[in-house]
């Protein structure tokens, strides 16, 4: 799979479907290998981009975001696309 | 009238092309803008809907046309290739426009400036327009509109789409594209960098990013719930189901009393003879067929608009959509559904909130199988006079457990169909899913009223014609060429004898060998075909036959006595009944879903597929359970 923006693979990095509801990330790259990967980046999933994970739905999928000032759902097929980093939370998810 | 005016008015009209993402308003801008007179199609070779309106301006008329929804000119789905190839002039009979009008919702802003800069690159002038800036001010945001105008070089507006403030400067604004300001500078074309470019700008432009909004976020808390959330969920769902199946009811009698009572009239008016029998039999009860409809399509979207004017229809594809995700569809295809289970009709004008055109069309191909009220009666006929009524289980009767079997089979056959038409006919990558959860807001009701008044009039106007029009050919159908019965026949039998020797009739014998492998005699044939006008008018149809004066008791006993005179046995044994039913529960007798898809697809291609398919699948489903009764007995 081609992989664009790649940064540091740093030990916590990992997928934005695998963070936690209630704690944050930030978008470290974007898998471009097909269509899923090509939208996370234009909904805004940039490098730098803080992503806080606000909730699960009631089945386990889709999750509910909020980025850049919006919340949006992806389902987990679409947001693995995102490698993040785990950071900590500094104010209370909102 | 100056000599400039002229030869404004004398000019071809101005060409808008109004874009923006999902969700951003831009559906209401449009409907604000040009009243709802657009104009609907189809952009060739895809299932895009197309739409285009008229916009009176001061000076000049301008055609603005409605893009679909997106999130960025780069496209993932041929279907979104659509909006770059319209800009580009690329599309045959729509020339490229003149000027663009960006909407952007003022509370993710953020995130649309990457499609504006998109957009800006490609040089033509462009204004934006700013939606939901009271859901700015509601949720605590500052956003500099003039400040954000002078740093991206274009003229911006704000408006409050729903409620028409801004709508008057937009319209002077879009009078004259000529005058518009244009970007001292381009943005980066390369992603990162734009992302880069649309920060600095913001970061000048948005005084305060929106908070989240309070009574949202607290009513999400008990709706978005794990347990609460789903158990409202099936609330919603039972109540909205059971809304449109009983409040219809009294409504759909009265039209049925109505529609006899004027035929009966019409009757006494007219000499009796074709004139009269043409009046009362074909024209009224052809009205009737596509008036019939209203009460539910009516009930159906003002629950639809209400509840997607509040907000919870899209809480409700959230939580569904893990379920929905299992056959490849999506959640707010689920609504769709249901409603098919009152009536596909409406239930197939309901997929309109599935953005994705090729889950959209997947939603419409298997709506059908969704067992309809109108499938009720045949039903109630076959079981009642077919199925023994024992008890099976204490109280639980067989012939209540046959009714839910055909209820369940409905279900489990879309869900398999789906799958089955997402790997072969409408396969392709899976389209990412993007869902927005719009804050809780007071609907408007003058919106509400439109929306509803909108769906109703396309039903009446694109469908409606279609349905007056096969329910009258089926009428001439089942009418001529008239015979004279033989003396001495009671009128009863004189119209079953008319029936016989009708074109229809001569159809059905016509169709004989091609059901007879399912059990099926010509007199099934002819009600098949009669059922064509909707399923319900197998009955009535038979009841001619039959010569029965009711289509209760006597056709009842009428059927059970009915011999094959090959062997001397009951027509309806239990493997014919068997498989007649199973008929039902698949095949698509039903001019009226047929002619409304045809008017949500654009095209007659999608009705014929569904007819098709569904008839062969009716076919085999139908065979097979008779032999399986066959070798069981």
């Amino acid at each position: 799979m081609k992989t664009d923006f790649n940064s540091d693979s740093e030990s916590s990095a990992c997928r934005l479907s695998e963070i936690r509801p209630g704690s944050e990330c930030e978008v470290m790259g974007v898998d471009l290998g097909d269509a899923a990967g090509r939208r996370m980046l234009d909904l805004g999933f940039l490098p730098g981009t803080r992503v806080q994970v606000l909730r699960r739905a009631p089945l386990g999928d889709p999750s509910l975001y909020a980025l850049r000032g919006f919340q949006l759902c992806l389902r987990e097929a679409d947001s693995r696309h995102v490698r993040v980093t785990r950071k900590a939370s500094k104010e209370p998810s909102r | 009238m100056s000599e400039s005016d002229f030869q404004t008015q004398r000019t071809a009209p101005l060409r808008l092309a109004l874009i923006g993402s999902p969700n951003s308003g831009k559906t209401t801008v449009f409907n604000a803008l040009t009243g709802l007179r657009a104009r609907v199609g189809n952009y060739p070779g895809v299932t895009v809907e197309r739409r285009e309106g008229t916009l009176r301006l001061k000076s000049r008329t301008a055609k603005i046309i409605d893009l679909p929804g997106t999130y960025s000119l780069d496209p993932v789905s041929p279907d979104e290739a659509v909006v770059g190839q319209v800009l580009a002039g690329e599309i045959p009979d729509t020339p490229a426009p003149e000027a663009i009008v960006i909407v952007a919702d003022a509370c993710s802003l953020e995130r649309s400036m990457l499609l504006v800069g998109q957009i800006l690159n490609l040089g033509l002038p462009t204004c934006l327009v700013v939606t939901m800036i009271d859901e700015l001010r509601a949720r605590k945001g500052q956003l500099d509109l003039e400040r954000l105008s002078a740093a991206l070089g274009i003229p911006v507006t704000g408006v409050i789409g729903h409620r028409g403030i801004g709508l008057a400067a937009l319209r002077e604004q879009l009078a004259s594209p000529e005058t518009w300001s244009s970007p001292p500078v381009m943005p980066p074309t390369d992603q990162i960098e734009r992302a880069a470019w649309a920060d600095s700008i913001l970061q000048h432009v948005v005084e305060k990013r929106p908070g989240t909004h309070t009574v949202t976020d607290w009513v999400d808390r008990i709706v978005l719930h794990p347990v609460w959330g789903v158990a409202l969920f099936g609330f919603v769902m039972v109540t909205f189901f059971q809304l449109i199946f009983s409040w219809a009811t009294p409504a759909m009698d009265l039209i049925d009393l109505g529609v006899s009572a004027a035929s009966d009239l019409s009757r006494t008016l007219l000499p009796a003879g074709f004139l009269a029998d043409f009046v009362a039999d074909g024209l009224i009860a052809g009205v009737g067929s596509v008036v019939i409809f209203l009460p539910q399509i009516v009930l159906l979207f003002s629950l639809l608009y209400l509840l997607e004017d509040v907000g919870y229809m899209a809480r409700a594809a959230f939580v569904v959509d893990r379920a929905m995700a299992r056959v490849g569809l999506e959640g707010r295809a689920f609504v769709a559904l249901l409603s098919s289970y009152a009536c596909a009709v409406p239930g197939i004008m309901a997929t309109r909130t599935v953005p994705s055109p090729r889950d959209r069309l997947v939603t419409i191909l298997v709506a059908p199988l969704m067992t309809c009220s109108a499938r009720l009666p045949v039903y109630t006929l076959l079981v009642a006079a077919f199925v023994p009524a024992r008890d099976v289980f204490g109280p639980i009767g067989l012939q209540g457990l046959v009714m839910l079997a055909l209820y369940l089979v409905a279900p489990l056959s879309a869900t398999a169909v789906a799958a089955v038409l997402r790997k072969t006919v409408l396969q392709g990558e899976p389209m990412p899913f993007v869902l927005e959860l719009p804050s809780y807001r007071i609907p408007g009701l003058r919106l509400w009223l439109s929306q509803i008044w909108g769906s109703a009039f396309a039903f009446l106007k694109r469908a409606g014609t279609i349905i007056l029009l096969t329910s009258m050919l089926l009428w001439v159908l089942l009418t001529f060429p008239q015979t004279t019965p033989p003396s001495g026949l009671s009128p009863d039998e004189a119209a079953s004898y008319a029936l016989e020797h009708s074109a229809a009739g001569q159809a059905g014998k016509a169709i004989e060998p091609l059901i007879a492998p399912l059990g099926f005699d010509w007199k099934i044939g002819v009600g098949l075909l009669a059922s064509l006008a909707a399923r319900e008018v197998i009955v009535a149809t038979l009841a001619q036959i039959y010569s029965a004066s009711d289509p209760d008791a006597s056709l009842r006993t009428a059927i059970r006595a009915d011999i094959r005179p090959e062997t001397g046995k009951p027509l309806f044994d239990p493997p014919t009944v068997a498989a007649l039913l199973t008929f039902f529960v698949f095949a698509l007798l039903c001019t009226s879903t047929l002619a409304t898809m045809a008017r949500e697809t654009n095209s007659w291609r999608w009705p014929a597929f569904a007819f098709g398919y569904l008839l062969v699948l009716a076919w085999v489903a139908a065979w097979g359970v008779r032999q399986i009764f066959i070798a069981l007995d």
